[in-house]
């Protein structure tokens, strides 16, 4: 196995995941990119674990997948009462603050 | 096959423990106690949680029980000590400030049903039952939990576990205010997703490192780095992507752009609890990572940090200067404070002599005096109100030390120490900091620093003038009145209202942003005010007026404290400053 694709591979989701955080406007969306994103590192963690004959990295994916579920409860709580509020989820929308 | 099972050092970790069981058990207190007893049962565990925690600290600290424990995934040694006492102790005091009922007429600062949407009959609803939630004791307890955790961690997983834990209940407690509660949750969203995208930076950082070492050990990283076998690439990549995510929670410049929104749109108490704790905790993880894991790529990061210190400073200094929201311009000194922390993070000097502070000890001191004065300062922010709620416009303090003289006193007691004026723990904490940088080899950063502190102080200096030596203005009466009446058609779409926000920002200018949402929790906090008053102990002020509103012992204590501690380690600092000379090297 050839490690370095699998970085690669993983190096491109992480890049899809905070350039469509960047670009996308629906706090839904731009959250599913950072899902996208702590995935692409359960990747590399998989693929040094494998690497390096070591089982600490597949454990670390699990911890990295825990630890993302709890994000998703606590996000999407945040963005469904915000979209009750506003009638919309857009991060656009969400600008009183500023300066 | 045999499996040895783990050792666990639990006397040593006990503290952590403690803090986490009482979180716990505060859930379980939501599920078994009737409502009407929740809130004084969830402050007695709470507090109580604290002072078991802190006692078993303490006597662990000066038992010197310290070792790599939890098998190198907690490094409870000097520095972990004193994080965990000044976590606690001011952890306390921004608690003191969730518990105040009495400035609200009887009621918490937390909004009364989360999940009801502002405006609604749900809302009115609930907050003509009179409920709270009391579950934001238990966040803010899993949350200390995570901080303490944080600044312990000895392994990057861990770290990133225990950075997860500290952000998540406080996502939540940002969007929990009473009042103002569509700033509250804009400041929720922009702090959850900044901060889901920082930990995500942090997390492919600690892949790399992992890739690089193979191990997620910060000393293993250290021997790995000392071998130098592996590729480059995968260090500076996995140090980039650690480094933002600590310094965005730090607040650093090019990443510090939540915390002026966060620290304004959450309710005041959990701004003093973000202010002074998280700092904390962050300083303490990011000083441990670069000194213990990336301690030998030192001349690689240095000039970095040192750019990012300058940045930090002045963008900080610079904006506060613009600010005219009194919890606005505190949350950009905030900025300002995280740069002169990193100028001694960047000198990384050590211990020379018997009386100098290494960068480690130097930034502790520091954070100590920056935390307490900055619960100080939020504490006195939620004390200076109108009969909406909290007045932290500039304009409205004017004056107000002739009225209030104590209360303008403490809050120019904080300015001060803030400015690092001698006297105060500020300046003993400032002069450290750039001594460490200076004897790092850093003199040109200090100089910068210290042009940037004359800079900062002026600011802190102009709140002191306002608050003594200003006019107290008339307020534009036309936004009340006409709140008042706009009152019972507002509804979900607050964003389009042409014509009685462009009013509102005609009587207002310059605050036209701010005025739609001002205008409609004004709204909602004289609906509320027709259901509350009648049984409130609210001083009767004015339809524009501004003054102290009548607090709970518990503010003014937090108050006082908070003075004391700056003033007297600004006048006798030898004691702390003796166990941060101690606290000075991290334990590998």
């Amino acid at each position: 196995m050839e490690p370095s694709y699998y970085l690669v591979l993983s190096a491109m989701l992480f890049t899809i995941g905070a350039v469509g955080f960047m670009v996308r406007r629906n706090a839904i969306v731009a959250f599913m990119c950072v899902e996208l994103m702590l995935n692409a590192c359960n990747l590399a963690l998989v693929t040094f674990s494998h690497a390096w004959g070591l089982l600490d990295g597949q454990v670390a994916s699990f911890f990295v997948m825990v630890v993302a579920a709890a994000e998703v409860v606590v996000g999407l709580a945040i963005i469904v009462s915000i979209y009750r509020t506003r009638r919309s989820a857009s991060v656009d929308d969400a600008n009183l603050l500023k300066f | 096959m045999e499996i040895t099972p783990p050792s666990l050092e639990y006397a040593r970790l006990m503290p952590l423990i403690v803090v986490f069981a009482g979180a716990c058990l505060g859930v379980l207190v939501e599920a078994v106690t009737p409502r009407s007893a929740r809130w004084p049962v969830q402050v007695g565990l709470t507090f109580l949680t604290l002072l078991v925690a802190g006692a078993l600290t303490v006597s662990g600290w000066s038992a010197g029980d310290v070792g790599i424990s939890a098998l190198g995934s907690v490094a409870v040694d000097l520095p972990t000590y004193f994080v965990w006492t000044a976590l606690l102790v001011l952890g306390a005091l921004s608690l003191l400030l969730f518990t105040e009922r009495r400035l609200n007429g009887g009621v918490s600062a937390f909004a009364p049903q989360a999940a009801a949407v502002p405006g609604s009959v749900d809302e009115e609803l609930a907050i003509r039952a009179r409920t709270e939630h009391s579950e934001v004791y238990p966040l803010a307890l899993f949350s200390l939990f995570g901080m303490m955790l944080f600044a312990a961690a000895g392994d990057l997983l861990v770290m990133f576990v225990a950075l997860e834990i500290l952000s998540l209940p406080l996502y939540l407690v940002c969007a929990l205010a009473r009042r103002r509660r569509l700033l509250s949750q804009e400041a929720g969203l922009k702090y959850f997703l900044l901060g889901a995208l920082a930990s995500a930076f942090f997390l492919y950082g600690v892949a790399m490192l992992y890739g690089y070492a193979g191990s997620f050990d910060l000393a293993a990283l250290d021997a790995a780095i000392s071998a130098g076998q592996q590729s480059t690439w995968l260090l500076l990549v996995g140090m980039a992507g650690v480094s933002i995510g600590l310094l965005f929670k730090v607040a650093a410049v090019p990443f510090h752009s939540w915390t002026p929104d966060v620290y304004t749109g959450a309710p005041t108490a959990v701004t003093a609890f973000m202010a002074s704790c998280t700092k904390i905790a962050a300083v303490a993880a990011l000083l441990r990572v670069f000194y213990v894991g990336l301690g030998g790529l030192r001349w690689d990061w240095q000039p970095l940090m040192a750019l990012l210190a300058v940045l930090t400073m002045a963008v900080g200094a610079l904006l506060a200067i613009t600010q005219t929201d009194v919890k606005r311009m505190l949350a950009y000194s905030s900025i300002t404070h995280a740069g002169f922390m990193l100028t001694a993070v960047t000198g990384a000097s050590l211990s020379s002599g018997a009386r100098d502070l290494s960068s480690v000890g130097a930034t502790l001191f520091y954070l100590v005096a920056y935390g307490a004065a900055s619960v100080g300062a939020f504490a006195v922010v939620t004390l200076i109100r109108d009969r909406n709620g909290e007045a932290s416009s500039l304009d409205d303090w004017a004056g107000l030390g002739r009225r209030h003289p104590w209360l303008a006193g403490a809050f120019s007691v904080f300015m001060l120490s803030f400015a690092g004026i001698p006297l105060t723990s500020g300046f003993i904490a400032k002069v450290s900091v750039f001594e460490s940088a200076w004897s790092g080899g850093y003199a040109w950063l200090v100089v910068v620093g210290v042009v940037l502190s004359l800079l900062a102080a002026y600011f802190y200096l102009r709140v002191i003038v306002t608050l003594f030596f200003a006019e107290p203005r008339p307020r534009a009466a036309a936004v009340t009145a006409d709140a008042g009446t706009a009152g019972p058609d507002v509804g979900p779409s607050s964003g389009a209202e042409p014509a009685g926000g462009a009013t509102a920002e005609a009587a207002e200018p310059g605050t036209g942003a701010l005025s739609l949402a001002t205008r409609r929790d004004d709204a909602a906090a004289s609906a509320e005010e027709t259901s509350v008053t009648s049984t409130a102990s609210r001083p009767e002020l004015g339809a524009g007026e501004v003054g102290v509103g009548r607090a709970g012992v518990a503010t003014y204590a937090a108050v006082a404290v908070a003075v004391a501690l700056t003033v007297v380690f600004g006048l006798v600092p030898g004691p702390l400053l003796e166990l941060a000379l101690q606290a000075s090297v991290f334990l590998r």
